[in-house]
């Protein structure tokens, strides 16, 4: 049998005591750092950007590439005396004024009227518990005053979500994640997405509009992931027409080589949710142009 | 010289059925790779050139080219399987990628 004496025993309660409260700290590190801090995130994504682009200001990262880079700034100044989505936006301001069957307004679904809110999509449902974008908010309100859902991502929708962008200019971004774990949740899922890599590529959004944001790939220059959505709906001379926030995402996981998701996939609803949050702060300019 | 044309002939009998594929073949290589890229699909991490080569099996199936359906399906499947791999190994290596 083994027996300690009273001596080694307070020595081997000393070493014990010692590795606690060591260990203690560290093991609450390790859960903070586990716990999604999305206000830290923000600060340590747009401090990233700033640092980068030192030079531009941070009410002009919206504007995307033409932020970055002095020649597309140029071509996109001459783009801007006929803006090409300015049919789209008349369409958008027909329909928005245009009474449903039972003869409601999409003003009556939304606060203020609809008026200068857009800054504030995507929203976390509580009822739900699920991320609501914009587009997503526009078709619950025709459904519930018995229409039909609209394509989400371009026609009429993008049409609409250019009036409400263009009636949020110059708002910043203000999106809430409220004190409720799925909401936290829909935002970690939603950051996943953002630094997963995907596709036969084998790249993330993050590979693209993190660090080589402001380089070229091909033709394009690519755009800071800040302020990214700040723009859409946008007008893009690739497609020659309009496309919401959604159809811009789907093109992206295209073109990784990724078969895309469903256009209100939970999936690309919670990525706009953290890119969004990543944002706020930074206004509005939609409706947008992109080459 | 006679061993060796009856070793030459010997292996010409015995690698041509080796190289063609048999409907049997092309299908069962087909139905793998189907599979396997439905369960891509379920987890959000199916590829587009994997739906191509399955699109170009099929209709090499549909053609009676046995051979080039199950070329193309045997590609498809090892699409699927790396974009299930890549997915899997993503799970926990998104994390590396954050900015902090």
């Amino acid at each position: 049998m083994i027996t300690t004496k009273p001596r080694h025993a307070r020595a081997i309660l000393r070493i014990a005591a010692c590795v606690l409260l060591l260990a203690a700290p560290a093991r609450a590190s390790e859960a903070s750092a586990d716990k999604p801090n999305p206000e830290m995130d923000r600060k340590a994504f747009q401090a990233f950007f700033f640092a980068k682009f030192p030079r531009v200001a941070k009410d002009e990262f919206g504007n995307g590439p033409y932020a970055v880079n002095e020649g597309v700034r140029k071509q996109w100044k001459e783009i801007m005396e006929f803006p090409p989505y300015e049919f789209a936006l008349d369409d958008g301001k027909a329909e928005w004024v245009k009474p449903f069957a039972n003869g409601k307004h999409y003003a009556d679904c939304f606060d203020n009227k609809g008026e200068g809110v857009r800054q504030t999509y995507p929203r976390f449902i509580r009822e739900t518990g699920q991320v609501e974008t914009l587009e997503g908010a526009i078709n619950r309100c025709r459904v519930e005053n018995g229409e039909k859902p609209l394509e989400p991502m371009t026609g009429l929708m993008a049409s609409l979500t250019a009036v409400m962008a263009e009636s949020s200019q110059g708002k910043p971004f203000a999106i809430t994640i409220p004190d409720d774990p799925r909401a936290l949740n829909a935002y970690e899922r939603g950051k996943e997405f953002f630094y997963t890599r995907k596709g036969q590529l084998g790249v993330s959004c993050a590979s693209c509009h993190m660090s080589p944001a402001g380089e070229r790939m091909r033709g394009d220059i690519l755009a800071p992931a800040l302020g990214i959505l700040a723009a859409m709906p946008i007008y893009r001379s690739d497609w020659g027409a309009m496309g919401t926030t959604i159809r811009r995402i789907s093109t992206c996981s295209s073109q990784t080589r990724a078969v895309p998701l469903a256009a209100d996939d939970e999936d690309y609803r919670n990525l706009e949710y953290f890119l969004s949050y990543m944002s706020n702060g930074i206004p509005i300019v939609g409706p947008g142009t992109r080459p | 010289m006679m061993r060796k044309i009856v070793l030459a002939a010997a292996l010409a009998i015995f690698s041509l059925p080796a190289l063609a594929a048999t409907q049997g073949e092309a299908e069962a290589a087909l139905e793998a790779a189907q599979a396997a890229e439905a369960q891509a699909l379920a987890a959000k991490a199916a590829w587009t050139p994997t739906e191509a080569a399955l699109k170009k099996a099929g209709a090499a199936l549909e053609a009676g080219e046995w051979d080039e359906a199950k070329a193309q399906a045997d590609a498809a499947l090892a699409l699927a399987r790396l974009s299930l791999e890549q997915a899997s190994e993503q799970k926990t290596l998104w994390r590396n990628a954050v900015f902090r």
